[in-house]
Order: C-alpha cells, then sequence, then structure tokens
C-alpha cells in the first residue's frame, strides 16, 4: 500500500485474520466485528476476557482477539460473574444465543442482570437453535416451522416467543438494554453504536448491560441469505420491537 | 470453634479470595462466618441463586488463577457437577467441599457418608476424578482445608473435601498455623489463568475438542496427573495396628473416630483391633490397606460406614479377595453407636456370641 493511501476499512485488532466457519449469509460474523470494533475503540482488547457459549458461536474465541473462557451451556453469565468479581479491573462480555440464554440458561442471565453485574452480554436472537440443527428456541416465532415444531408454533402448547429485552428492563436494578437488528446497513450502524455503549458503560463501572441483536439463521431457516433478511424484518422486528429499553442516563438513582 | 467456621477461617488462611455459596444445613455457618471474614481480608462473598449458578461462578472466578471455594451439602454438591466436570475437563484449580447429609433425594439433614461414590467415582460426565480428602476432626479439617488449596493449585484439578455434617457442627479446639502473612497467588505470574492478552497470544479456558484426538490427548493429560496423585499424595493414619490384631477396622471420617473409641474398650477387655483411616478417598490407599490387611494375624477386614456400603468397593479392590471382608453401616442420617460397632466386631471374631435379632441384621448389613 503506498504512503499517501488512506486506509478507511480494515479487520479491528481485536479480531484474528481466519476465515470464520458460520452458513453463507448468517449474521453471527457481522456480530462479532461490531464487538471487536467496541473493544478497539475502547482500548481494552488487552483487558477483556469473553464468556463463548454453546451454539454455533462456540468457536468464537478463534475469532475474536482476547482470552476467554467457554462455559457450559447457558452458563456463561455465572462464570462472567465469578470472574468479574474477582478481577473488577478487566473487561469481561457473554455472547450468547437464545437457547443458551433464553431457555437453559434463564436462571443465570436474569439474576445477574438483577445482581447489576458489571459485564456486558451480547444476546443473539435467531429464533431458533442452530447448532444442533434447527429446533424449536423459547424465541421461535409463532407459526414458524422448526425441526420440533414440523406444523408450526403452536402458541396454545408452548407459549409465546419471549421478549428477553423487555423482561430484563422490568428489574428494578439500574442496567443497559437495548434490542437491535443487523439485517441492513442502516440496522447494523445503530447496532454497533448500542455494542460500543454497553462496554461502555461496563468500563465506567456503571452498570450490567445487554445488547439483544435480531439476527438470521438461513440454514435452519430454510432461506437464502436475502430471504432470511426479508423474513426477519417481516417477522421478527413487528414482535421484537427494536429500542433502547433501559439506560442508567435515565433510571440511575432509583 | 465449630467445624464449619473452622473450615471457613482456614480457607482464609489458606489465601482464598473467592467464595461462592447457596444456603444449605448442615453447613451454612460457613457462608454466615464468611459473609463478614471475606471483606476484612478484601476477599469476595457472594451468595449466587443456585448450586449450579455457584459451579460456574466458581468456574469463572478460578479463571483468574486466584484461590477460591465453595461448601454445599450432598443436595447442592449434585447440582455442582455440571461444573466440576467442565473445571477438571479445563484444568482448572478449585476447591469444594461437601458436608454430606442424609440421601438420596432430599433426604434428610442429618449426617450421612453416603456421596462416597460420587466423590470418588465421579459425578459428573467424562474421564475426570477429584482428589478427594476427609477429615475425622476439626483441626484435620482445618489442615487439610489449607492443603487442599495447594494440592488443587498443583495439580490444577479441582479438590474436593467431604465431611459429615458432625465435622461441620462439632465443636474442638484448634490450632491455626502461625499468622504470618497470608500468602496469595499473583495471577499476574501465572502461566494459564485468563488475565488479558497483552503482549502475549490470547489464553482460552476451555473443555471442548472437536477433534477427538485432541479430545483424547487432554484425557490422557488428565489421567497423567492422577497417576501422579496415586504416587505423590496417598494419605491415611493407622491406629493401633499391630501385629496382635485379630480383625482390621477400615473406616474414614468421624465415622472412623467412633471407631477408635470401640477399639480402646475391646482393648480393655483384652481384645485386639487396628484401624486403617483413608485420608486421601482419591487417590485410595490401596497398596498400604492391602499391606495391612493381609497380614497373618487379620482375620478379617471390617469396613465401617455410615452408608448402605459405597467405600466397601474400594477395600474390595485394595485387598483383591485375599481376606474375609465385612461390612456394616448405618444410613440416611443415623450415626452407628459404639455398642452396635463393638457387637459387630464380637460377633466376628466369636462367631457364636452373634447378636441375633433380625432387626439388626437389617440394618447392619452384612455384605458376604
Ligand atoms: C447441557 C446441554 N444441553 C444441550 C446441549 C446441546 N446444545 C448445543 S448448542 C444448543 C442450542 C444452541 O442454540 P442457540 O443458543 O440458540 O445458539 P445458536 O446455535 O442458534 O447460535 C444445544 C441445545 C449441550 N451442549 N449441553
Ligand atoms: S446454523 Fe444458523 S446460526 Fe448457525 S452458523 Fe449456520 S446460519 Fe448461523
Amino acid at each position: 500500500m503506498s504512503s499517501n493511501s488512506n486506509v478507511i476499512f480494515s479487520r479491528p485488532e481485536a479480531m484474528h485474520d481466519t476465515v470464520t466457519h458460520y452458513c453463507p449469509g448468517c449474521t453471527h460474523g457481522i456480530i462479532h466485528r461490531l464487538v471487536a470494533e467496541a473493544l478497539d475503540e475502547l482500548g481494552v482488547r488487552d483487558k477483556a476476557v469473553g464468556v463463548a457459549p454453546v451454539g454455533c458461536s462456540v468457536l468464537i474465541y478463534n475469532y475474536i482477539n482476547c482470552d476467554f473462557m467457554e462455559a457450559p451451556h447457558g452458563r456463561a453469565p455465572a462464570l462472567a460473574t465469578g470472574f468479574k468479581r474477582m478481577r473488577p479491573d478487566m473487561t469481561v462480555f457473554t455472547y450468547q444465543g437464545d437457547g443458551d440464554l433464553a431457555s437453559i440458561g434463564m436462571g443465570e442471565i436474569v439474576h445477574a442482570a438483577n445482581r447489576g453485574e458489571k459485564f456486558t452480554t451480547i444476546f443473539v436472537n435467531n429464533a431458533i437453535y442452530g447448532m444442533t440443527g434447527g429446533q424449536m428456541a423459547p424465541t421461535t416465532m409463532p407459526q414458524q416451522i422448526t425441526t420440533t415444531s414440523p406444523k408450526g408454533r403452536d402458541v396454545s402448547q408452548v407459549g409465546y416467543p419471549i421478549r428477553m429485552a423487555e423482561i430484563l428492563s422490568a428489574l428494578v436494578t439500574p442496567s443497559y438494554i437495548e434490542r437491535v437488528a443487523v439485517h441492513t446497513p442502516q440496522h447494523i450502524l445503530k447496532a454497533k453504536k448500542a455494542i460500543y455503549k454497553a462496554f461502555k458503560y461496563q468500563v465506567e463501572g456503571r452498570c450490567y448491560s445487554m445488547v439483544e441483536v435480531l439476527s438470521t439463521c438461513p440454514t435452519n431457516w430454510g432461506y437464502t441469505p436475502q430471504e432470511a433478511t426479508k423474513w426477519l424484518a417481516d417477522n421478527m422486528v413487528p414482535y421484537y420491537e427494536l429500542k433502547c429499553f433501559k439506560d442508567p442516563e435515565k433510571t440511575e438513582g432509583f | 470453634m465449630k467445624g464449619n467456621e473452622a473450615i471457613a477461617e482456614a480457607a482464609i488462611r489458606a489465601g482464598a479470595e473467592g467464595y461462592f455459596c447457596y444456603p444449605i444445613t448442615p453447613q451454612s455457618e460457613v457462608a454466615e462466618y464468611l459473609t463478614k471474614r471475606m471483606p476484612e481480608v478484601g476477599g469476595v462473598f457472594l451468595q449466587g441463586e443456585s448450586e449450579v449458578a455457584v459451579g460456574n461462578m466458581l468456574f469463572g472466578a478460578a479463571s483468574t488463577g486466584k484461590r477460591v471455594f465453595t461448601t454445599s451439602s450432598s443436595p447442592g454438591i449434585s447440582l455442582m457437577q455440571e461444573s466440576i466436570s467442565y473445571m477438571a475437563g479445563a484444568h482448572l484449580p478449585a476447591v469444594l467441599v461437601n458436608i454430606m447429609r442424609g440421601g438420596p433425594g432430599l433426604g434428610g439433614i442429618l449426617p450421612a457418608q453416603s456421596d462416597y461414590f460420587q466423590a470418588v467415582k465421579g459425578g459428573g460426565h467424562g474421564d475426570y476424578r477429584l482428589l478427594v480428602l476427609a477429615p475425622s476432626t476439626v483441626q484435620e479439617a482445618v489442615d487439610l482445608m489449607m492443603l487442599s488449596f495447594d494440592l488443587a493449585d498443583k495439580y490444577r484439578n479441582p479438590v474436593m473435601m467431604i465431611g459429615d455434617g458432625m465435622i461441620g457442627q462439632m465443636m474442638e479446639a484448634v490450632e491455626f498455623p502461625e499468622e504470618k502473612e497470608i500468602k496469595r497467588n499473583n495471577p499476574d505470574e501465572s502461566d494459564w489463568a485468563v488475565n488479558g492478552a497483552k503482549d502475549r497470544k490470547p489464553r482460552i479456558i476451555k473443555s471442548l475438542f472437536l477433534d477427538p484426538h485432541q479430545l483424547e490427548d487432554n484425557s490422557w493429560l488428565l489421567d497423567d496427573k492422577y497417576e501422579q496423585m496415586k504416587r505423590e499424595e496417598v494419605r491415611y493414619e493407622l491406629y493401633k495396628v499391630n501385629a496382635k490384631n485379630k480383625l482390621l477396622i477400615v473406616s474414614y471420617g468421624t465415622m472412623a473416630r467412633i471407631c477408635q473409641t470401640v477399639i480402646d474398650e475391646l482393648e480393655s477387655e483384652g481384645i485386639s483391633v487396628g484401624l486403617f483411616r483413608p485420608i486421601t478417598l482419591y487417590p485410595y490407599p490401596m497398596k498400604e490397606l492391602k499391606k495391612e490387611a493381609v497380614k497373618k494375624n487379620i482375620k478379617t477386614v471390617l469396613t465401617v460406614e455410615m452408608s448402605t456400603a459405597q467405600m466397601l468397593e474400594d477395600v474390595e479392590r485394595s485387598i483383591l479377595g485375599k481376606k474375609q471382608i465385612e461390612f456394616f453401616g448405618r444410613t440416611g442420617g443415623i450415626v452407628p453407636t459404639p455398642d452396635e460397632v463393638k457387637s459387630k466386631v464380637l460377633e466376628l471374631i466369636k462367631p457364636k456370641k452373634k447378636a441375633k435379632t433380625s432387626e439388626k441384621k437389617k440394618r447392619g448389613k452384612n455384605v458376604k
């Protein structure tokens, strides 16, 4: 590269130079990048510890260039709690899917948020269990077809999809809770801001922070990448409202 | 000092900096003590929402390289098996204490030794072992608690101390090693802890190996540690073991103390019985027990436990059919009285004077 050329786009330092194992059109990779950018921009990569979930993103430690722990299914918030309490000087985040966080790990996430643990959760909601082959998740949409709901999610039998951002923001403890999506460039920019803010609040020692990211799973939804982004916009966005639910700027002092 | 409090203080003196817990009888005093004591030494005290969470908090905390521990009782320890398996697989040091109560299920709250299999044979999934220590006095609980942290660090493996409810509730005089400055682990000196990838490659604490060859390698690596434990960590104690013994009792924990009382009484009546008390339940003192058991003067080996016979399997494994092995046990929270144990010994030594109530037979079950 000649010395007078300007770099306007490059790989974040907090990202390894490698190809991911994600399916074509899967948005896990975009979300990884946003996390890496936030770590770089806040200058905390060398003080950061991620907690990998059990799910498609279990190998996140091969992509994000910082220390990692790999948790049992759903327990990432408990690991993050134990670690952060011992090392409040470090920046800790969990990266969890919807089966991981909203099903098996429901207890751990609610209590970590309620204690106001000073770590950040990136919650990837793709309305399905990706890694195990497309089973119904607690976040699966009504009528959505999965391998364990072949006739579509029957809400009379299994209830409605769980809205985690709403649940966590209902806790009295101050926190930062925002829901974003990554199916268009505009949404990705908003998601980036939210993820940055979530880490910033942690670095400032302010509160627990959680960003729910609506994400695609073209493989298990049975769509092309393009169809998947459209399905997300048409089905998930109306049910999972995109907004900031809670911000310590507004609720602190309660 | 009460056993539970002594265990708590011992951990502090051993340099423990993190304690995670969930209330359960009969060990809640540990938490009640540490909620005040931990902040005094600048450590972390945290009550979690469940033992599942507590085990995993311990996992996260252990990854810092600092000394961390938890205490619980049987049903709580069952819930921690997930994290124990993961910590073993990821080569993490942590100390867990099980003040055992009667089971299975919710069981009861009185003392028992019925979690032997769970502790010694691996209660979680996978090829792993815990190093398991069993104190019989409050002083020994203090000493072994401190040792547990050293052994956890030495092997980078979870260590479990198991005691029955009596150890936790008993009041006994204890001595702590002289109060020097408490030595603590420095995470920055660690070559494995996650402490920030500054000027080095990221460290990953994990137990996932999708390549079966790597997973096998990790399992053999664990096995190497367990073999080293067998060579270096076997601990046991002999009580009145001598060439006049007709019978050898094998018993651990506070049950072994009751057996000592029996042995003293029998001695005053001219009957010589010895006691073999394993202190490490894993690694089990197999060779050492065999050496004592096969001696000519020993006619019978009697295993005494507060369970329906669990350690018995390790006694049998050690002696390999070379001696007659008998069992006496009470369980469910019932502690055998010295008289009960004594009449079992007499029944074995002088078979004709056998106590014959059917009730007794049911409770003090003969295994062979
Ligand atoms: C205790 C336990 N139960 C079940 C599994 C199997 N399992 C692996 S990944 C997964 C679901 C992951 O789905 P999600 O959290 O939605 O993440 P995604 O793969 O969609 O990113 C399950 C059930 C496991 N590893 N451990
Ligand atoms: S299965 Fe779904 S979530 Fe998993 S990598 Fe493929 S597209 Fe992404």
